[in-house]
């Protein structure tokens, strides 16, 4: 831990204008807003896709559902990590046929999650579109996967640690980079 | 708090956080039974082994769904097809069926012991589906998810059981779990099917069944096996049914409180009338439905540490 630095790269002003960004750009660009619905990506994903929900909703007037899925159960990584994570609880609580689904994570980084909550938000049924907005993007895909837009982009490496902190389960707000050796 | 254990063997050798550990995320495995596509893929490749020497319908199908929901590939050995008529023993079945390269043993049979005997000598992760008369521990952990869907908390609950509780596998995993999540517990049974071991457990006694159906949460009915009207342990069928049967005058008197739970299959008019298991009250086929989420989360916890011991 010594050799290790931290840094606030966002702080809870600077979190909520970037949730805000995300918000706006889906109503602007979305073309039909009553056929969307958000799924978030728990553990913060779903916390953020709530509150684009209701920003949404105040410009808008138009409330999207919000749903939420543990991707756990279709990592690929099951039968490498050394135990099995709890599973949280899956909620997607509407017909997401024929839907434009706006899919919602904190951090983009290798694209695994990413291709993990593809194929579960498929077993619940066949969406027009899936789209996917994050507020980082690390530009470190390992897999032909990109975000459709991330609020902020920085190129950070697989020694370094970024953590989002939201009130709802940390108690702080804010975005924090742990640098580790390089 | 990690889950660290390899086998399930017994409710006994759980502590209350592993307990809570399983019923977490078996209420999470629970929502995937309600998905149009009711497969995970989180066991894809591996091979899970039904080893079962007694007579089962639920047990056996529950595992079963739970394997192929959590994308496992599963096979059922019963003792009537297996080499066990040949005079096999229990420890070359099972190390033959493992030489296959199977991952998982689920494993009924009518000897106490039994799994933790093959979890003693063979690499693959074992599942106790009943052992004789010790321990059901998954029956008792579908049950326990079953009281903590319905309740929320378990802490102060009042849960009677009712019947044959000393020849109850069931019984025993279920008295194991309740003193150690602070059930206030409640045996009722007429003396000759009360067990031995009651007085190395936190329980009340009671064998009046009037006296004892008040202020319970919960009346937890156990199969009256017939076969045990031949053994003298009570005077006739009729005779239990009079004192020891929760019929519809006695149900009506606590339909205000309490729910009703069996582990099945139901004698229906002997240990309880049929309309009292099919009432409102009643969480028999919500136990049936977590049977198969609470097993699912045993295959994926139990099959997640390279390291668990």
């Amino acid at each position: 831990m010594n050799n290790k630095s931290r840094e606030i790269l966002a702080d809870s002003n600077a979190v909520s204008t970037m949730i805000e960004d995300i918000a706006v750009r889906i109503s602007e660009k979305t073309p039909s807003l009553p056929n969307t619905v958000l799924i978030g990506i728990i553990k913060r994903g779903d916390i953020i896709a709530s509150r684009i929900s209701s920003i949404i909703a105040r410009r808008t007037g138009i409330g999207l559902p919000v749903g939420k899925i543990d991707i756990n159960l279709y990592r690929d990584d099951l039968s490498l990590i050394d135990y099995h994570p709890s599973i949280e609880h899956t909620s997607i609580p509407f017909d997401i046929n024929s839907k434009t689904v706006i899919l919602i994570d904190d951090v983009f980084f290798t694209g695994r999650t990413i291709r993990s909550a593809l194929n579960e938000i498929m077993d619940f049924g066949r969406p027009d579109k899936i789209k996917l907005f994050t507020l980082i993007n690390r530009q470190s895909s390992e897999l032909p996967i990109c975000p459709d837009y991330s609020a902020l982009n920085k190129k950070i490496t697989k020694n370094d640690i970024i953590n989002l902190h939201l009130n709802e389960i940390d108690g702080r707000e804010d975005i924090e980079i742990i640098k580790g050796e390089n | 708090m990690k889950w660290t254990k390899k086998h399930l063997l017994s409710i006994e050798s759980l502590s209350a956080e592993e307990i809570g550990i399983i019923l977490d995320n078996g209420l999470s495995f629970r929502e995937v039974l309600d998905r149009p596509i009711k497969k995970v893929p989180a066991l894809r490749g591996k091979t899970v082994v039904n080893l079962f020497f007694e007579p089962s319908t639920r047990t056996l199908v529950s595992f079963a769904l739970a394997e192929k929901h959590l994308s496992a590939d599963s096979v059922n050995v019963s003792a009537k097809t297996s080499s066990v008529l040949k005079g096999e023993t229990l420890l070359d079945t099972a190390r033959n069926i493992e030489s296959m390269k199977t991952d998982m043993v689920v494993i009924r049979h009518s000897s106490p012991g039994a799994a933790r005997f093959l979890a003693e000598r063979i690499d693959s992760n074992v599942i106790n589906a009943g052992d004789g008369i010790h321990e059901h521990p998954t029956q008792a952990l579908l049950d326990l998810m079953t009281i903590k869907e319905h309740f929320k908390d378990f802490n102060g609950l009042n849960i009677m059981i009712l019947g044959d509780i000393a020849h109850s596998r069931v019984a025993r995993s279920l008295i194991w779990s309740f003193n150690k999540l602070g059930i206030n517990t409640t045996l009722c049974a007429p003396p000759t099917l009360m067990p031995m071991y009651i007085d190395d457990v936190d329980v009340n006694i009671e064998y009046d069944i009037d006296r004892a159906i008040a202020n319970q949460d919960i009346i937890y009915i156990l199969r009256m096996q017939l076969e045990r009207q031949k053994s003298g342990l009570f005077p006739s069928l009729s005779e239990y049914i009079k004192y020891y049967s929760l019929s519809f005058e006695r149900f009506k008197r606590i339909k205000e409180r309490t729910m009703i739970m069996h582990p099945g299959p139901i004698n229906r008019g002997v240990e309880v009338d049929g309309s009292v298991a099919d009432s409102s009250n009643s969480l028999i086929l919500n136990q049936v439905t977590n049977g198969v989420a609470v097993r699912m989360a045993i295959l994926y916890l139990l099959n997640g540490g390279k390291d668990n011991e």
